[in-house]
C-alpha cells in the first residue's frame, strides 16, 4: 500500500498553495489527488485578469495563476496526482484514503488529511426554480468549462446574481458571442465592484434588474424564456445560475466530520484543524466563495498547523466555538482553538449591513470594532483575531453580534 | 417509406411497449417499435417513483392487481438476470392518525385478497424502532418487507436492447399521424411515412385514448396526472431504510419518501389531475407542498440539498383499473390506462398483449429456447460494483461516471441523442452539481464518440 505523511485532496490553490509550503517546511511525502484530469482548480476556468496580486505579487489570469502554482509544486517535490478522486476516507492512527484513477479502486495511507475540495455553485434545482427542464440552464462553472472547450453557448442570456461571479459570467457570454439580457438579483443592489460592474455590464447597457427572482422557466427542448416575480417575461436561450455557494464537503461528511449548518462548511477550528485527529480542512469548501488569494493563504496557514502536528505537536483540546447572532449568518472558522498557527481573521457573511460587531464571552466584551471588507450580504468581511489572547479556553462559547453603533 | 410488411407494430417506447417489443421479439416474427420522442422510456417512463410493487394494495379481482403480481416476478427476474439495478429495500407503511392506524388491519386483509401474505402490522413504538428518523405522530404502521425499488432508467432500455438482438426494429422519431385498416394488412401513417404491418398494440401512454380513436374505438380518455418528484441529495440516503409509503387514499397512493437504487432519496409525487399532456413542468406550488410533507415525515430531509426536480405525467384515466381490449377484425390489442404501476406490470403486460394478439388471431410461434439470449445492461445502482471501480477516467464525479460509459452510451443499436439520453444510460449529469463540473466534458466525450457534433446534444439549432 502506498503510504505518504501528508495527503492534500483537492489541487486548486488551497491544495497547491499547502503543498509547495508543507514541502518547504520539510515535509516528506506530499501528494495532492485531483479529480479533474488537470490541476489548478476553478482559476483554470476563468479566463480573465486579477489573480495573484496578494500571494504572488503579481497580477495575472486565472490560468497562469493555476499554471504558477503547479509549478511551484512540482518544484517543491509535490507528487501530483491529477485525474483521481479519492472517494472516502477512514481516520485512525493513519489515515487510509481510497482513490479511484486509471487502476481502479485502491487504499492509501497517510498521516496527516488535507480537504480541499472546493465549492460549487447551486444548481437550478437545489434552488427549487420550478417550471420546464430544457438545455440552456447553467452555473458559471458549466459556463466557463462550456467556453473554456469551444463547445456552443447560447445567443442571448440571463445571468441569476449579481455578485463578482456573476459579472465574470458577462464576460465568459460576450467572448463566447452570447450577450446577456440581464442581471437578476433578489438585493437592493448589486454586489461588485463598481469598476467591474463598469467594464462588463455598464459599458454593455446591460440592466441589473434588482428585488426580483425566478419563478419559472420555459421552453422544452431549450430554453425560451424566464419569468421573473415581478411578471415579466425574458426571452432568452440560455440561464445562468451564478454564486449562491455550497462547499463540495461530501468526501468529509460522509466520514463523519461535523458540518456548520449555516455555511454547510466542514467545522474547523483557527488552526483549520477538524474534528478528527490529523484531518484539516482549507479554501473554499470552509467559505463559499473567497477569491484565490484567500483560498491559497488559507492553504499556508493549514500547511504550518500541518507540519506542527506532524512535528509532535498537540490537536486542539476543547476549541471554543463562535456563535453567530443574526443578521450574522456565519463565520470561517467555526471556533478558536489555543494550540496551532492563529489565523489572524475570522471571515464573516451577514444577511443585513452590520456597522460594528461586538465579540463577548459570556458577559465578557472582547472587542469591538467595525468588520473590514463590505460588511453587507453576499459580500465578503472579516473581522481580525487580535484578541484571541483575552479568551478563557476553559469557558463557554464566543458570540459575534452586531451593533448599529 | 418501406414497402416491408411487419407482423405487428408497437405504438410507444415507454416501458410497456418496449416490454411488448421484446417479448414479441422472442416469437417468429417480424415486429417494430415506434416511438415519437427522440429515445425510449424518455416519456412517463423516466419519471416514476420507481418501485418494484408487490401489489399489495391493488384493488383484489383488477386486472392491475393480476398484472401487477405477476409483473413484480418477471420483472424481478428480469432485472437481476440483466444487470438492472433492484434493491430488496421492503416498505413501511405509516398511519399518522387514529382513524389511518385503524385502516391498516383492513390494508394487510386487502394485501392477502391481492396474494401477498407477507404483511406485519407494527405498533408506535416499531415504527421508530424500524426508522428512527421518522417525524413525531406516527400511530401504527404495515411492513411490505417485499417491496423493492429499482432502476426505471435501465428497464426500458434493457427490453428495447433485448428486442434489438432478437432482430425487432427500431425507430424513433416516429409519431403515428393516421391509420387506414385494410382486409389483411394496416397502414400506419407516420411521419417518417407509411408503414404496413398486419397486426398492431397500442402502448402509447398519454397518447393512448388518440390512439384508440384513430382506430375507430372510445371507451376511454386519458386525462393526465400530474407527479412532480424531488430527488435529494445522496448524503440523504442514510436517513431511512426503506420505503415510507402513507395510507393511500381512493385516488391516489399518496406522498411517499423512497431510497433510490441511485443512493438518493425521492419524495412525491404529487398529484394534479390536467388537461395538457405536455405539462411536465414543476411548479411552485407543488414543490412547496412537497417539501412541507418532506419535513412532517422526515425531518432531517429539510436540511439536506435538493439535487433534481422532475415532473412526470400519468396515463390515468375516468376509470380505475387498466384499458386492456382487442379486436380480431381490426388485428389491433390496446394496452390504455396503464398508470405508475406500469412499470412493475411491464412484462405481465407484455405477456398479456400476446395473448390478445393470439385471440385476434395472430400466429405467435415462441423461438426456441437457444434462439433467445440475454443481454446484460451497465450496473447503475450503488448497491452493487460500478465500472469506475475497476478504473477508468471519471468525468462525472458526483455520479462517478467513466468517459468509457458515455462513449458506450453514444454507440451501439440505440444511441443516446441527448444529454438526457446519456443521462439515463449512465447516470452522468444527473448528480449533485447537475454538470457545473462535467457538462463540456460530457459532451465532448459524446461529440468524440461519432453520431453528431456539438450543438444537438445541447439542443442548439
Amino acid at each position: 500500500m502506498t503510504a505518504y505523511d501528508v495527503v492534500i485532496v483537492g489541487g486548486g490553490p488551497a491544495g497547491l498553495a499547502a503543498a509547495v509550503a508543507l514541502r518547504r517546511a520539510g515535509a516528506g511525502r506530499v501528494a495532492v489527488f485531483e479529480r479533474e484530469q488537470e490541476l489548478g482548480g476553478i482559476p483554470r476556468h476563468t479566463n480573465h485578469t486579477g489573480f495573484g496580486l496578494r500571494d504572488l505579487h503579481r497580477v495575472m489570469s486565472g490560468p497562469r495563476y493555476a499554471q504558477r502554482y503547479i509549478q511551484m509544486a512540482e518544484r517543491a517535490g509535490v507528487s501530483l496526482h491529477p485525474g483521481v478522486l479519492a472517494t472516502s476516507f477512514l481516520a485512525g492512527a493513519m489515515i487510509d484514503v481510497t482513490r479511484t484513477g486509471i487502476q481502479g479502486l485502491e487504499t492509501v495511507e497517510t498521516r496527516a488529511l488535507l480537504v480541499a475540495t472546493g465549492v460549487r455553485e447551486r444548481p437550478r434545482a437545489a434552488r427549487q426554480i420550478p417550471g420546464d427542464r430544457p438545455a440552456g440552464v447553467m452555473t458559471t462553472g458549466a459556463l466557463q468549462q462550456l467556453v473554456r472547450a469551444k463547445l456552443p453557448v447560447g445567443r442571448r442570456a440571463v445571468i441569476v446574481g449579481a455578485e463578482h461571479v456573476s459579472f465574470s459570467a458577462v464576460m465568459t457570454l460576450a467572448h463566447a458571442g452570447c450577450s446577456t439580457a440581464a442581471l437578476l438579483t433578489d438585493q437592493a443592489h448589486h454586489q461588485t465592484y463598481a469598476p467591474l460592474a463598469w467594464a462588463t455590464t455598464g459599458r454593455r447597457r446591460i440592466p441589473i434588474i434588482t428585488e426580483v427572482t425566478v419563478v419559472e422557466i420555459v421552453g422544452k427542448r431549450r430554453v425560451e424564456a424566464v419569468v421573473l416575480s415581478n411578471g415579466r417575461r425574458i426571452a432568452c436561450d440560455t440561464v445562468v445560475f451564478t454564486a449562491d455557494w455550497i462547499p463540495d464537503h461530501e468526501l468529509a461528511r460522509s466520514a463523519g466530520l461535523p458540518i456548520d449548518p449555516a455555511s454547510r462548511a466542514i467545522s474547523v477550528s483557527s488552526g483549520l484543524h477538524t474534528s478528527q485527529s490529523g484531518v484539516f480542512a482549507a479554501g473554499n469548501v470552509l467559505h463559499g466563495a473567497e477569491t484565490a488569494e484567500v483560498c491559497a493563504f488559507d492553504g499556508c496557514h493549514a500547511a504550518h498547523s500541518i507540519a506542527r502536528w506532524l512535528g509532535g505537536g498537540p490537536w486542539p483540546d476543547r476549541p471554543v466555538p463562535i456563535v453567530c447572532d443574526a443578521p450574522l449568518i456565519w463565520s470561517a472558522p467555526h471556533a478558536l482553538a489555543d494550540t496551532g498557527a492563529p489565523r489572524r481573521r475570522i471571515l464573516l457573511r451577514t444577511s443585513a449591513p452590520v456597522p460594528r460587531i461586538t465579540a463577548r464571552q459570556g458577559e465578557r466584551e472582547l472587542w469591538v470594532g467595525r468588520p473590514h471588507g463590505t460588511p453587507e450580504p453576499l459580500r465578503s468581511m472579516w473581522i481580525p483575531d487580535t484578541w484571541r489572547s483575552e479568551v478563557d479556553f476553559a469557558a463557554g462559547p464566543i458570540t459575534l453580534t452586531a451593533t448599529l453603533s | 417509406m418501406s414497402t416491408d410488411l411487419f407482423d405487428v407494430a408497437v405504438i410507444g417506447g415507454g416501458v410497456v411497449g418496449t416490454a411488448v417489443v421484446r417479448h414479441l421479439s422472442h416469437h417468429r416474427l417480424r415486429v417494430i417499435l415506434l416511438e415519437r420522442a427522440p429515445d425510449v422510456g424518455a416519456g412517463t417512463s423516466k419519471a416514476n417513483t420507481a418501485i418494484l410493487h408487490t401489489g399489495f394494495d391493488a384493488t383484489p379481482g383488477s386486472v392491475e392487481s393480476r398484472l401487477v403480481s405477476r409483473g413484480y416476478h418477471l420483472l424481478k427476474d428480469y432485472a437481476t438476470r440483466s444487470g438492472i439495478a433492484v434493491e430488496p429495500t421492503g416498505a413501511l407503511l405509516v398511519a399518522w392518525d387514529d382513524e389511518q392506524a385503524a385502516s391498516l388491519p383492513k390494508l394487510a386483509a386487502k394485501a392477502t385478497a391481492n396474494g401477498y401474505e407477507s404483511t406485519v402490522l407494527v405498533d408506535a413504538t416499531e415504527v421508530y424502532a424500524i426508522e428512527p428518523d421518522l417525524g413525531a405522530g406516527a400511530r401504527g404502521g404495515l411492513l411490505v418487507p417485499d417491496e423493492h425499488i429499482i432502476d426505471p432508467w435501465s428497464t426500458p432500455l434493457a427490453f428495447a436492447h433485448d428486442a434489438l438482438v432478437h432482430g425487432a426494429d427500431i425507430r424513433r422519431l416516429c409519431e403515428v399521424t393516421g391509420v387506414t385498416i385494410g382486409a389483411e394488412v394496416t397502414t400506419l401513417h407516420t411521419t417518417t411515412g407509411p408503414l404496413a404491418t398486419r397486426f398492431v398494440v397500442n402502448a402509447a401512454g398519454l397518447h393512448g385514448d388518440t390512439v384508440h380513436r384513430l382506430f375507430g374505438f372510445d371507451g376511454f380518455t386519458v386525462r393526465p396526472r400530474r407527479g412532480e418528484l424531488i430527488v435529494f441529495d445522496k448524503l440523504a440516503r442514510p436517513l431511512l431504510g426503506r420505503t415510507i409509503l402513507p395510507v393511500p387514499t381512493a385516488t391516489t397512493k399518496g406522498v411517499l419518501v423512497a431510497p433510490t437504487v441511485f443512493g438518493n432519496v425521492m419524495l412525491g409525487p404529487t398529484a394534479d389531475d390536467i388537461d395538457d399532456r405536455s405539462a411536465t413542468g414543476s411548479t411552485a406550488a407543488g414543490l412547496a407542498g412537497l417539501l412541507a410533507k418532506g419535513a412532517q415525515i422526515l425531518p432531517a430531509l429539510a436540511h439536506e440539498e435538493v439535487t433534481a426536480v422532475y415532473a412526470g405525467l400519468r396515463a390515468a384515466t375516468e376509470h380505475r383499473d387498466y384499458q386492456l381490449s382487442s379486436s380480431a377484425a381490426a388485428r389491433y390489442v390496446c394496452l390504455g390506462g396503464i398508470r405508475s404501476t406500469g412499470l412493475t406490470a411491464s412484462m405481465a403486460l407484455a405477456e398479456e398483449a400476446v395473448r390478445l394478439l393470439v385471440d385476434a388471431g395472430l400466429v405467435a410461434e415462441p423461438r426456441r429456447v437457444d434462439e433467445v439470449h440475454g443481454v446484460t445492461m451497465t450496473n447503475l445502482g450503488e448497491a452493487q460494483a460500478r465500472p469506475y471501480m475497476d478504473g477508468g477516467t471519471i468525468v462525472c464525479y458526483c455520479e462517478r461516471v467513466t468517459s468509457e460509459e458515455i462513449t458506450r452510451a453514444c454507440q451501439g443499436p440505440l444511441p443516446a441523442v441527448d444529454l438526457d439520453g446519456i443521462r439515463r444510460r449512465t447516470r452522468a449529469l444527473a448528480g449533485r452539481c447537475q454538470g457545473f463540473y462535467c457538462t463540456a466534458a460530457v459532451v465532448s466525450t459524446a461529440v468524440a464518440a461519432g453520431g453528431q457534433p456539438a450543438a444537438p446534444w445541447l439542443a442548439m439549432p
